[in-house]
This record gives C-alpha cells, structure tokens and sequence, in this order.
C-alpha cells in the first residue's frame, strides 16, 4: 500500500486541472441556456391545449386500439373495468403500467411529456393543467352531456388560467368519487352501550370517553412517516365548525384565502383535546395506514377516520361488524361536510388516442356494469347523472353506508377536496410535520395553523 | 509500477545529454512531443472509463451546479437567480436543521460502530482462529449482506410499540420506557441512528481485524514480557497499528451518515415533525415533490461540499499518519 501515494503524485498533480477542464466541459454543454422546455414547444406552454375532438360523438371507432394507461397499483377498480371494457369493444387494448401513487405523483409532469399516455392517474391537476400538459377537456364534457351532471362532480377538477381550481376548463376526469368519514366496529361499539351512530360532537365525545374508560383504544388513525393521517379528523372537524365552501376555496387557492380562521382553530382545538384526552393510540405518530387498518380488522381500535374506498374491504374482512358515519355536526341535524373527491384520470396534451379515452371515462360513468365494478370493487359511487343506475346492495352491509353518507353530503352540498391536495407539497410540508408535533404536545393548535398558511403562502407565492 | 517509471525517468533524460548540440527551446519541445507519444497509448485506455465518467458523472455535476441558481419546476423555463437558493440554505429553518440532523447521525452512524467495531476485532483477534471468533465475523457481518431497505422494514418492525425491541424492555422489568421509538420526537433520530450503525457495524469490525492480523505477533510479546496487561496492549500495539483501517472506516461511515437517504426514506421518512430529516431526503422531497429543482440542487451542491470539507481533512489526517 505504501507505493501508492509515491506514485499517485504526478498524475495528482495534473488532476483538479483535469476536474475543472470536465467540469467546464460539462458546464460548457449546458449553462448557454437555462433549463427548461422553451416557450416555442407547442405542448408546455401555458396555454391550454383544446381536446381534438372528431366528428360529433367521440368514440373508439372500429379500428384496432391500443390505450396507454398509467395507473395507481393496488386498486384493481381500474383493472377489472378495463377487462370489461375490452370485453365490450374488442378493437381497443389496453396496456396499462401501474406504480405507487407516490412514483406517479413525482414522476406525472416528465412522463405526460415523454411517454404521454392516453389515461393517467393524477393527483390535483392544477400545476399540470397551468403547464399545458393536459388535454382540456370541455368538447367531451359537451359533447357527452357531462355538463348536466351536478356540477360539484366536476369541480375538483377544472382550473382557470392562473392555476386556481374550482373553476375553468375541466383537466381531468373521475372513475367514481370518494368520501371520507368515521368507520366504527360494531362489536366494540356495543360494548360501551353505542347502538347507532352519534348524532352531535358532543355525543361523540361521550362514545370516544366511554372507549376510553372501558380500555379500548377509542381510535387507531395512521400520522406516521410522511403521512400526516390526523388531517382526516381535522377536516372533519373543520366542516363540523366551519362552512366546507370556506375550506374548498383555501384548497382551490382562491385569493386571500386562508385556512387560519376562527372556525378553524376551534376544530384544531378539539382535535388537540382529543390529543390531550388521549382518545388515539399512543404509537399513532409511527403508524402506517397499513398497520392502522390491521388493527381496525382486528379489533383493536374502535374507530377509524377513512374513506368509502375501504368499503368492500371491511365487507369482505369484516362482514357485518363496520359501520360507517359522517363526522357529526355540532347540533343535531346542523350541517354536514365531508372530504370527497373523484378518483382523477387526465389525458395527457399529447396522447395517442384521446378521443377513445374520453370515450372509455364516458363509459365508466354511463355503462350499467362498469358502475356495477365501481361500487362492488371500488367501494365508491360512480360518476354521473344523479338518476343513474344503481346496483343492488346488501342493506346491511358498510357500502351500503357510505353511498347513503356520500348522497347525504351531495345534498347538503358538503362535499370537501381533501386539504392536503391544496399545493403539490403542502401535505409532506405543511400538514404532516405540524400534526405530528401537535400530537407530541410540541405544537400548538393556532401555531398549526399559522405554519401551515405560512407553507401555502411560500408555495403558491414562490 | 515503482521499477517502470523509474526506468522512464531515466530514459526521459538520458537524451538530453546525449544531443547537446540541440538548443534548450528545441529540446523542450522534442521533450514535450516524446512524452505525449509515449503517453497516447495510456490516453487510448483511460477515454472509455474517461468518456463514460465525463458523462454520467461530471455532466450531471455541472448540470445540478446550473440548476442551483436557477428557480425551476423542472418543466417550464427557468429562471436566473443567483445565489437565492443558497441563501435559502441558511435562513430556511428546514433546510438548515435537516444539515444539522445529518451532523448528530454522524455520531451513530460514525463513532458508535468505529468504536464498537474496534472493540469486537480487538476480542476477535484474541480468540485467533477458533470457532467462536468465526461465528462472531459472521455474525457481525450479516447486516452488511442485508440491503439498506430491508434492514429498514426489520428495524421499524423490532421498535414498532409491540416490537421486539419493547417486548424485551417489559420482559426485564423496564415497561416504563416502551415507546414508539421512531414516532417519538426524542427518540426518532437516535433509533434511526441504531439502524445505521447496526449496519456499518460489520464492516468496521472486518476492516479493522484485517489491519490487526498484519500486527507482528513479536511485539504482543514484547509488551507482555515489560509486563503490560491487556489495556495497555491494545493502546501500545493494536491501536497505533490500525490507525490507517481506522481513516478509513471513519471516512466511509462518515460519507454515509452525511448522505443518508435509504434508511430514514424507509423508516421515518423524515418524521414525526422533520425531526429525522437529513439533506438527503430533503433533496429528494424538494426535487419531486415540490418541484423546486433549483433548490434541490442547490442542497445538493451543498452537501457534496460538506462531503468534501468533513473528509478531505479526515483522509489527509489518516495520510499523514501514514506516511510518519
């Protein structure tokens, strides 16, 4: 070993001259010009790129097709309506990769450029549709009559010029929409004398007290890692207290906008004496979703704060022992919000055959078996017209539930997108960070507030 | 390699002796041009590996060094800002405490396996050849066989609040310091910090036995025979004799707890409340999740220069060792 460093020495010497010499070779190659797709490329410019649509009704036509899908693994909702759809129109295939939502998320704007596919599963749209990446899609919404479906469907997913969602051209559609609420088990519920769900906060509480004194864990709700699980209750609360349009145009980045207000803090303060009261299990600041359903099947927890897309699950692992209830108000029969949003798929600005795919989400909404697959598989109610077909389901069991809750929230108009799909990075930065210190006793509830508005304002100013 | 370069010393000046007739401009050139002919052979083999890393390693280097001054979604045009993003570096509470996270890993990810990794080679040497000392390489090994990730799905299982880990705590009477160790904000980043070194462990160990076995056996002898007990034989033969695999060791372990990313992606991912944020993670979440290109790279930068500014004067202090 002790030649090397003689050895080394005159070819030492030469190399920073040799480092820098690459380095401003490389350098060289690419600081001419900054980063970034020129405004001259027709496909990112900020404009918004109009769907092609051809003759009067869009369809797959009668030549062979093939449909590039880009999908979230793990929820075979989209896979079996594929196969039925297959079934039905045997000129069109689909090729459909699938990754994690968290690859998708990362990786939506490079493949919507690189490898644009026909449907892609896609967080908010907002940045997506502000970059030109996406297909408007207002010539199918008329041309399908999607127009006369009820509006608050849609509106998740249209965007105006400046990136503001809410309003403007439509970016992006759903395959069903879902809604979040209280899943409880019956069993266990029985034991501390509950029969039927709570019809205030207050009767709440006495039902999370009474878990408490009778040793079950009142609620087992994931906030570990990067998955801030408390901001399901929080929003709950949030319409308990608040007006839920409020909440929405925070999220639809609306100007002057803020989620630090009076009402807010209220619901902030509940959840924290629930913190406080120690209502949630003691390890939820290192627990996964995962690891929070295991133990809701199992019986460990009496409630849990989850969406409609667990229905089938819980009616297949536990037959019969969930129930399911939105967020009680503050007095009987006040109002009712919950977090429910569509299940998003955009067509990229470039894709192939994006008037087969336009046809296929169409179909979704429309076709008596595909929303069959959607309720039974998915858990969520379809899309469309208010006086669709609706399968028939077993009364008794938790599905049953949350399309009831789901109709109840679309008449009271309280319908939520979920706070956490207000800025690309809110939820890793804002919400996650703040709940778990808030749980820890590290952070107060108008301190969570404050930080949060503080990371809004930073991302959507910058 | 020392015999031929020797002899192309000698060659190189045998002829200007040999031509005094030749003017010294004219015999600095013909200097220059023999030495290139003799070096385009070595030229020829090293630009495959050279074009190679000039444009998978230096190319992006330039690249994330471009893109640290600009503001960048990684989609639409950039813009110029200067040194806005390494300002950032420092007023930005965030970015600054992850830099801060990555000094304290250091110590677990560095000092505690270097440590224990000196003390294991120091009793595995004394057992020789037997058995036990086998069993014990290899079992301290193990976790560097293991890929980083699964090491992390083990370990989140062993502290989950009815792991292991907490499960030995109530056997011995201890039930009072059970937690979730990785969702508790006093204890996330030294659990995270066990993981890393349980890992680095083996190699430190095997690292520093290897530099033990090439000890003379004369001088454990020697100290012995001036009547020295086993501390003192460790501080007067063993230690000295290692320092070398020992640069070496705190170099690597170092790099590793400045950089660290797989771990903590898959055991915290920076929770609960960033208090297990580290530089590397923050790239990552600045770069795909916020989309703030620029500022990823500007962390980045920053951390390559960090690198660079713990080890250079580590590596230099283990040469100049070696070299007295």
């Amino acid at each position: 070993m002790s030649f090397i460093p003689k050895t080394s020495h005159p070819a030492g010497a030469r190399r920073p001259a040799a480092i820098a010499l690459g380095l401003a070779g490389a350098l060289s190659m690419a600081a001419c010009t900054p980063p970034g797709t020129t405004d001259d490329e027709p496909t990112v410019d900020s404009t918004a790129v109009a769907a092609p649509v051809t003759g009067d009704a869009p369809s797959c036509g009668a030549d062979p097709v093939t449909l590039e899908a880009y999908v979230e693994t793990g929820f075979p909702v989209f896979n079996e309506l594929t196969a039925e759809f297959e079934k039905q129109f045997p000129n069109v295939t689909f090729n459909t990769r699938e990754d994690q939502f968290a690859v998708i998320t990362q990786n939506a704007p490079r493949v919507l450029v690189d490898s644009p596919p026909d449907l892609m599963r896609l967080p908010q749209v907002s940045e997506l549709a502000k970059d030109g990446l996406l297909y408007d899609l207002d010539e199918y919404a008329a041309a399908f009559g999607w127009d006369e479906w009820p509006s608050s469907q849609l509106e998740q997913m249209r965007v105006n010029a400046d990136g503001q969602r809410g309003d403007g051209p439509l970016y992006a559609m759903g395959i069903n929409f879902s809604m979040t609420g209280v899943f409880y088990n019956k069993e266990l519920a029985a034991q501390i004398g509950m029969t039927e769900a709570p019809k205030t906060l207050e009767e709440f509480d006495g039902y999370l007290q009474a878990a408490k004194d009778a040793g079950i864990t009142p609620m087992a709700q994931f906030n570990g890692g990067a998955t801030g699980g408390l901001a399901f209750p929080l929003q709950a609360l949030m319409a308990s207290y608040g007006d839920p349009s409020e909440i929405n145009s925070w999220i639809y980045q609306r100007e002057g906008a803020t989620i630090d207000t009076p009402a807010n803090l209220e619901a902030t303060e509940h959840l924290n004496s629930w913190i406080e009261a120690g209502y949630f299990a003691d390890d939820i600041n290192s627990m996964d979703y995962s690891q929070m359903m295991s133990r809701f099947i199992g019986g460990e927890s009496l409630f849990i704060f989850n969406g409609d897309w667990e229905s089938g699950n819980l009616d297949a692992q536990m037959p019969g022992n969930a129930g399911f209830f939105l967020m009680p108000p503050l007095e009987e029969g006040g109002q009712l919000g919950a977090m429910s949003a569509p299940l998003t798929y955009g067509i990229s600005a470039n894709a192939a055959s994006p008037d087969c795919a336009a046809f296929f989400l169409n179909w979704v909404a429309t076709d008596e078996t595909a929303r069959t697959i959607d309720i039974e598989v998915g858990g969520s109610h379809p899309m469309g017209p208010t006086d669709a077909f609706m399968p028939d389901i077993d009364p008794a069991s938790v599905t049953a539930q949350t399309l009831a809750a789901g109709a109840t929230v679309g008449e009271n108009n309280g319908a939520m997108d979920f706070i956490a799909n207000a800025t690309g990075a809110i939820y890793a930065k804002g919400w996650t960070p703040n709940l778990q210190k808030m749980f820890a006793g590290e952070q107060t509830p108008e301190g969570l507030l404050a930080s949060v508005q503080a990371s809004y304002e930073d991302e959507i100013g910058g | 390699m020392t015999a031929s370069r020797r002899t192309g010393t000698s060659l190189n000046r045998r002829p200007s002796v040999s031509e005094p007739s030749l003017t010294p401009e004219a015999r600095r050139r013909a200097d220059r041009a023999r030495r290139l002919r003799r070096g385009l052979p070595g030229l020829a083999l090293v630009a495959p590996a050279a074009i190679v890393y000039a444009v998978f390693v230096l190319t992006p280097l330039g690249a994330t060094i471009q893109y640290s001054f600009y503001e960048w979604d990684g989609i639409t045009q950039a813009t110029w800002i200067g040194f806005d993003n390494y300002a950032r570096l420092f007023t930005d509470e965030e970015l600054f405490g992850s830099i801060l996270n990555a000094f304290q890993l250091i110590l677990y990810f560095s000092l505690v396996p270097v440590t224990l990794g000196l003390i294991a080679a120091a009793l595995i040497r004394k057992f020789g050849t037997s058995r036990l000392a086998l069993v014990s390489r290899t079992v301290l090994f193990l976790p560097q066989v293991i890929p980083l990730v699964a090491a992390g799905i083990m370990w989140t299982w062993l502290m989950a609040t009815d792991g292991a880990v907490n499960q030995f705590f109530r056997l011995i009477g201890l039930g009072d310091v059970t937690r979730a160790w990785l969702g508790d904000f006093d204890t996330a980043l030294p659990a995270v910090g066990v993981i890393g070194a349980w890992v680095s462990l083996g190699l430190c160990m095997l690292l520093l036995l290897a530099g033990m076995t090439k000890i003379d056996p004369a001088l454990y002898e020697a100290v012995r025979l001036d009547g020295a007990g086993p501390v003192r034989e460790f501080m007067a033969v063993t230690f000295p004799a290692v320092r070398q695999e020992l640069g070496v060791a705190i170099t690597i372990t170092v790099i590793s707890a400045l950089r660290s990313f797989d771990i903590i992606y898959i055991s915290t991912q920076g929770g609960p409340g960033n208090s297990t944020l580290v530089p590397g993670l923050e790239i990552y979440y600045l770069a795909f999740l916020q989309r703030e290109i620029g500022q990823a790279s500007a962390l980045a930068v920053a951390l390559t220069v960090l690198v660079l500014a713990v080890v250079l004067p580590l590596h230099r202090l283990a040469r100049g060792k070696e070299e007295s």
